[in-house]
């Protein structure tokens, strides 16, 4: 077994400078990797680039990256849920590159599988094919997607064991999955940390290859950005 | 002139049974609430999941479990999850069978465009883009008018295009219609809606054909 381990998120984040591009799993406040974001707040790097669906809120999330003005750049699909992101962009103080979000999770899948680009009919016609290779099959117009590159991969899972090996909850898997190995290094952080051997290999969603280091998160707080419900009667 | 929940209501009526349908956020995310018991239907949400039910009780809540306007669901027996690639997977390769989803601006040649208005709001496409250029069977729930009684249906789109060529028929608060050729063509009036009244209200080239029956609802 090869042991993808490493004491915490300290250890887990070494080699994060200035500029680099990370992957950050989640979609809204679901599934993100909450120890990596602190740690990143705490580091105080720099002209960093996320690709990530959404930026967080105001005080959560990505957004106390944006907060501390350490995004230069953000690829996301959607945006909509925190002021400061709108103050910052509408500035011109941050780069915002709004992406189909199945192209988004299809550039970090093709990153992770080795595919340099793809062609995808999401956005032919639109703004987001400008400058883009455009081709048609079987009478459909498409678009050329390239793949991702990033430095870092951080991505939240619920259980994963010491071979890195990760199994998602419910609809915090999202993005997760498809930006392991997607990065050249890819941190997961788990709610349940186990030996190797705890989990049924049937039941792995992400095989620790795709994983170089894992750690045991702490101190989850999983915000609900909206909380509904029904009444029982 | 339907409301909101008008509008949805007639929207179930497009729902069938064996479909696996996605709902965009707002009026669409309504017409779970009036699809015929007797028919099963698996709702599928872009942040992945498949077999949605009902918002929990109260005190049920699960952080881990929301939909793609990322409110707090239940899941129903036979429901799935899985990741965003496989989800756009999903709508990419035509598997969902219908696409309910809200509109700015709609063109007589199905152009649609919802995601932005240059200067004002720029939050991001979401899914719409990867929605609108794959699937086959697109419904548009929309108001007919904006607040000022300007037409919603037009010639052209005036704002960034979401998808070109794509909308096939649109559930307005004023009538249903059908988008080929060209031209919108007028299937149904809302209740107490005439068919005068939905050409003022249409900028695009209008087909009106025979007798247009009332909804019903």
């Amino acid at each position: 077994m090869i042991k993808k381990t490493v004491s915490g998120v300290q250890e887990a984040l070494n080699g994060v400078q200035d500029g680099m591009t990370f992957m950050l799993g989640g979609f809204g406040l679901c599934g993100i990797p909450e120890n990596a974001i602190s740690e990143l707040v705490r580091l105080g790097i720099t002209d960093i680039t996320c690709i990530s669906n959404n930026a967080g809120v105001d005080d959560f999330g990505l957004g106390l990256l944006l907060q501390q003005h350490q995004i230069k750049k953000m690829i996301s699909s959607y945006v909509g849920e925190n002021d400061e992101f709108e103050r910052q962009m509408l500035s011109g103080e941050l780069e915002v590159e709004l992406t189909p979000q199945g192209t988004l999770a299809e550039k970090c899948r093709a990153a992770q599988a080795g595919f340099p680009a793809f062609y995808t009919p999401a956005g032919y016609g639109t703004e987001v094919a400008n400058g883009k290779e455009t081709r048609e099959f079987n009478g459909k117009m498409y678009v050329l997607e390239e793949a991702f590159k990033a430095d870092f991969a951080f991505v939240k899972a619920w259980k994963g064991d010491e071979a890195g090996n990760l199994i998602f909850k419910g609809t915090a898997r999202n993005f997760n999955p498809c930006m392991c190995g997607a990065a050249k290094i890819t941190v997961a952080e788990v709610e349940e940390l186990l030996p190797a051997g705890s989990l049924d290999p049937n039941e792995i969603h992400i095989p620790g290859i795709f994983v170089q280091r894992i750690f045991q998160g702490q101190h989850y707080e999983k915000r609900i950005e909206q909380r509904t419900v029904r009444q029982k009667n | 002139m339907l409301d909101k929940n008008g509008i949805a209501k007639r929207i179930a009526k497009e729902v069938k049974d064996g479909y696996y349908v996605n709902l965009g956020i707002g009026i669409p995310t309504l017409v779970a609430n009036f699809v015929r018991n007797d028919i099963e239907v698996e709702f599928q949400s872009e942040n992945g999941v498949l077999g949605m039910g009902p918002f929990p009780f109260e005190g049920e809540e699960d952080a881990d479990i929301i939909n793609a306007g990322k409110q707090t669901i239940t899941t129903l027996p036979g429901a799935s999850f899985f990741d965003s690639a496989t989800s756009f997977g999903m709508i990419r390769g035509q598997h969902v069978d219908l696409t309910i989803l809200g509109a700015m601006e709609v063109a007589e040649n199905g152009d649609i465009a919802n995601w932005k208005i240059p200067g004002k709001m720029v939050k991001g496409m979401g899914g719409a883009m990867d929605l609108v250029a794959s699937a086959e069977n697109i419904i548009v729930a929309m108001m007919h008018t904006n607040k000022a009684g300007q037409s919603k249906l037009l010639k052209k789109c005036t704002l960034p295009l979401t998808g070109v060529g794509c909308v096939k028929k649109i559930v307005s608060n004023m009538a249903v219609l059908e988008v080929r050729d060209n031209a919108f063509h007028l299937l149904e009036r809302a209740p107490g809606v005439s068919v005068e009244e939905i050409k003022k209200a249409t900028e695009g080239k209008l087909i009106v054909e025979g007798t247009i029956p009332e909804m019903v609802l």
